[in-house]
């Protein structure tokens, strides 16, 4: 058995070797002070929250960015925004009625005489595209495609961390003259030091990578970007139904959440149903092993 | 191996039958009274884990292609939709996309303990070689299940994967064009990917088949490596003895997998494959999944010219005959001693062989330009045209605003420019290094000590073995007695 502790101890120092040069070339993404209610074994999704960072998304981020993968009627489903016990078929839910509606119509073809005409959006329809196709999307906004934010938290390293870093990351004009100085932003791009990117093309000073913002560190090139998304959250940008004081920190906090359920709208059953799993192959474990010590009880081995 | 069938038909059907279809007298004498070593360690459960992954991804595959579209404007969506609209279908997807990790973990742990045990030595040839083809059409059956959600590392990969095909003269562009079913990858590679990805599980069933066949006819090995001599004494009935301690295995297995499942199903994933295929965006790093880095890496390991061979073909070469080499594995270790047990100077180039191994995981999941450890700090250097306008002079510095400075004072039209300078090993050395070692420890390692190796002294049986074990372990002492009985000789 001595070999396999060998091994184990070879392979943890190939992986701790490995790890310390994995850094990337952005910002390492952070949850909010407070963390995230939906990490962990036992994590949920706290409902106000979540329709708290849908009205953030459909007043602010729905301008440019699509979510393909949801149907209004996914608000309604259990562990949703407006799940309601009293409406199981989230197509009744009043609510999600109304938000559909809300939404832009749905673009139809009149089956009687083959006009085009509109109809009111329904639970059963998908969020509404902000652009007719990509290459309007491009066109509209200075040749960058903003993505679909269906399973944004599943397509970028960090997931709700990392939006909620990158919104709130982006510098402030002060910063932006102690931290970076030597940093030339081009006409229609943000910097943001949490975008995964590399800005040594637009930068003046050591293009040796910085390790801290100190006095030597600011001529020191800074990690992060450039994108084309201004600071999408502004105070005062949207009041909240709940009476939260809409700060840009808690829009980020509420949309990153909403994001991450929009992406794992399963993850709290998912995780519910583990605990169950576990708990059963634990058992099932403990009653195999005592079978088999009695079993191999008269077997030298 | 199995000795003189003990089955006796009682009932009449059992009698009809058994002179018909034997069914039942097969599976008494294969799966319930076969005669098992009684020393086998953990080591040895993983055989029926991978039965058990090997179902699991057939029938949970089975289910996700009654709802998996294999068309490229729809198949991203289609396996999202699987998550969010079938019922447990989240549940199903994950447990496929996991499960086909832990089958990985699974063959590794299998395969080296093959490798420690000398499993793969006569008479086991032919049982080692089945389970090489098994691990080769795993891995072809794992790059085309990776390609179907149409992801961007789908998509990158498999563009990555056929173009190395294309590699091979001759016939390669042919191959490429018959795989990818067109000039590019698009509807008709889906499309045939999907079809293959469906057909290859069932092959690795028939070859698996095959595998416990020849498994059954010599026997298990054991962890002396020494033969059964005496099949009461050495051995115990697989039922119960070792349905009980697989299924103890097979459960602790389980909850490592279910913790994947439930808690971080997409931890072994990339995020790059959330994001849906676009050829014409290149991700920034493109890397096959965790159990494809070892080869990735020797796959990129060369990147200088062998005489008429290119680098490109070169690594393709590279990849797949570190590969093939396992096939012939049996005839090029020469050493007639099984267990590494009993092979002190073999044991430390094992240990190596593994570390090497799982350094070309890592090597294959960085960039081969990056650094694993730098010489020395980060220099800067100036680049310029000296006054006669003559071609670059460079100049190193440490300090920015020296470098700074010299750039300043420089005439007009030297044309100045400063970039970063880097010195450290390089992943792509530790990747060559390692890969030498990997092709080192079969070719020249593994037939040389079976040479001039001296092996310790084994136990003259297995029950022999087991006596001493069980002396040591209660007197303390150093493990004498039984054991050093028996001269060196042939295990078989």
């Amino acid at each position: 058995m001595r070999i396999f502790k060998l091994l184990a101890v070879a392979a943890a120092t190939v992986g701790l070797v490995a790890s310390a040069h994995a850094a990337g070339g952005a910002k390492h993404a952070h949850a909010p002070e407070e963390g995230w209610t939906f990490e962990g074994p036992f994590g949920y999704f706290e409902q106000g929250q979540l329709q708290r960072g849908y009205k953030v998304y459909r007043n602010v981020c729905a301008a440019c960015h699509s979510m393909d993968l949801l149907n209004f009627r996914n608000l309604g489903q259990k562990g949703g925004p407006f799940y309601d016990p009293e409406y199981p078929n989230p197509n009744d839910n009043p609510v999600v009625k109304q938000l559909a509606a809300d939404a832009a119509e749905v673009d139809i073809i009149n089956q009687e005489d083959g006009s085009e005409t509109t109809r009111t959006r329904l639970p059963s329809d998908p969020f509404p595209n902000p652009f007719a196709n990509p290459a309007q999307g491009r066109f509209v906004n200075n040749g960058a495609l903003p993505p679909d934010l269906s399973v944004i938290t599943k397509a970028r390293h960090g997931g709700a961390s990392y939006i909620y870093s990158l919104l709130v990351g982006y510098p402030s004009e002060k910063d932006m003259a102690t931290k970076y100085p030597l940093l030339t932003v081009p006409v229609g791009q943000y910097y943001n030091p949490y975008f995964p990117g590399d800005v040594t093309p637009n930068w003046s000073g050591d293009p040796r990578h910085r390790h801290d913002d100190g006095d030597h560190g600011k001529e020191m090139l800074p990690s992060g970007g450039m994108l084309a998304m201004a600071p999408p959250l502004l105070e005062g940008i949207l009041e909240y139904d709940d009476g939260t004081e809409a700060t840009v920190e808690q829009m980020a906090i509420d949309v990153s959440a909403f994001l991450a359920w929009a992406g794992e709208p399963k993850m709290e059953t998912r995780k519910r149903l583990g605990f169950a799993v576990m708990l059963y192959l634990l058992a099932l474990t403990l009653l195999v092993y005592w079978s088999y010590k009695a079993i191999w009880r008269d077997v030298e081995h | 191996m199995s000795g003189p069938s003990t089955y006796e038909p009682k009932t009449g059907f059992e009698k009809w039958l058994d002179t018909r279809l034997p069914l039942i007298r097969f599976a008494k004498d294969t799966a319930i009274d076969f005669p098992t070593p009684k020393n086998l360690n953990y080591w040895w459960t993983f055989g029926g884990i991978l039965a058990l992954c090997l179902i699991i991804q057939i029938v949970t595959g089975i289910v996700l292609a009654m709802h998996y579209v294999a068309n490229t404007e729809l198949a991203f969506a289609s396996v999202e939709r699987i998550m969010r609209d079938v019922d447990y279908g989240w549940l199903i997807r994950y447990i496929h996309a996991n499960g086909a990790s832990m089958f990985f973990l699974a063959v590794y742990i299998h395969m080296f303990r093959g490798l420690y045990y000398g499993s793969y030595k006569a008479p086991r040839e032919v049982l080692w070689i089945l389970g090489v083809v098994i691990y080769l059409l795993m891995m072809g059956t794992a790059f085309l299940g990776y390609v179907l959600p149409w992801g961007q590392m789908s998509y990158h990969g498999a563009s990555v994967i056929t173009s190395l095909i294309g590699a091979i003269p001759l016939v390669g562009d042919t191959i490429k064009t018959f795989l990818q079913g067109g000039p590019a990858i698009g509807d008709p590679t889906l499309n045939r990917f999907f079809s293959l990805h469906y057909l290859l599980p069932f092959v690795i069933f028939g070859i698996v088949v095959l595998h416990v066949w020849a498994l059954h006819v010599p026997g298990n090995n054991n962890p002396t490596g020494v033969s059964v001599k005496d099949v009461k004494k050495d051995t115990v009935p697989f039922h119960p003895y070792y349905t009980v301690k697989d299924g103890f295995a097979i459960l602790v297995f389980l909850m490592i997998f279910a913790y994947f499942v439930f808690y971080t199903p997409n931890a072994l994933g990339h995020t790059d494959n959330y994001i849906e295929a676009n050829p014409l965006q290149t991700p920034a790093h493109i890397v096959p999944e965790w159990y494809l880095l070892p080869f990735y890496a020797i796959l990129r390991a060369i990147t200088f010219d062998i005489g008429p061979i290119s680098a490109k073909l070169g690594g393709v070469i590279a990849m797949f005959g570190a590969i093939a080499i396992l096939f012939v594995l049996p005839w090029l270790d020469t050493s007639k001693v099984r267990s590494m047990r009993y092979r002190p100077l073999a044991k430390q180039f094992f240990i190596l062989f593994v570390v090497c191994g799982l350094g070309l995981g890592f090597a294959g999941a960085n960039n081969p330009d990056d650094h694993v450890f730098p010489f020395r700090e980060d220099k800067l250097i100036v680049s310029y045209t000296d006054e006669n306008g003559d071609a670059a002079q460079s100049k190193l510095y440490s300090d920015f605003h020296e470098a700074e400075h010299f750039m300043d004072e420089l005439p007009e039209g030297a044309a100045p420019s400063l970039v970063v300078s880097k010195a450290g090993f390089k992943w792509l050395w530790a990747a060559q290094l390692m890969g030498l070692y990997y092709f080192a420890y079969f070719l020249v390692i593994l037939p040389v000590i079976g040479i001039i190796e001296r092996p310790k002294p084994r136990p003259a049986s297995i029950a022999d073995s087991v006596l001493g074990h069980k002396k040591s372990a209660s007197g303390g002492t150093p493990i004498p007695g039984a054991a050093s009985a028996s001269p060196a000789r042939d295990d078989a």
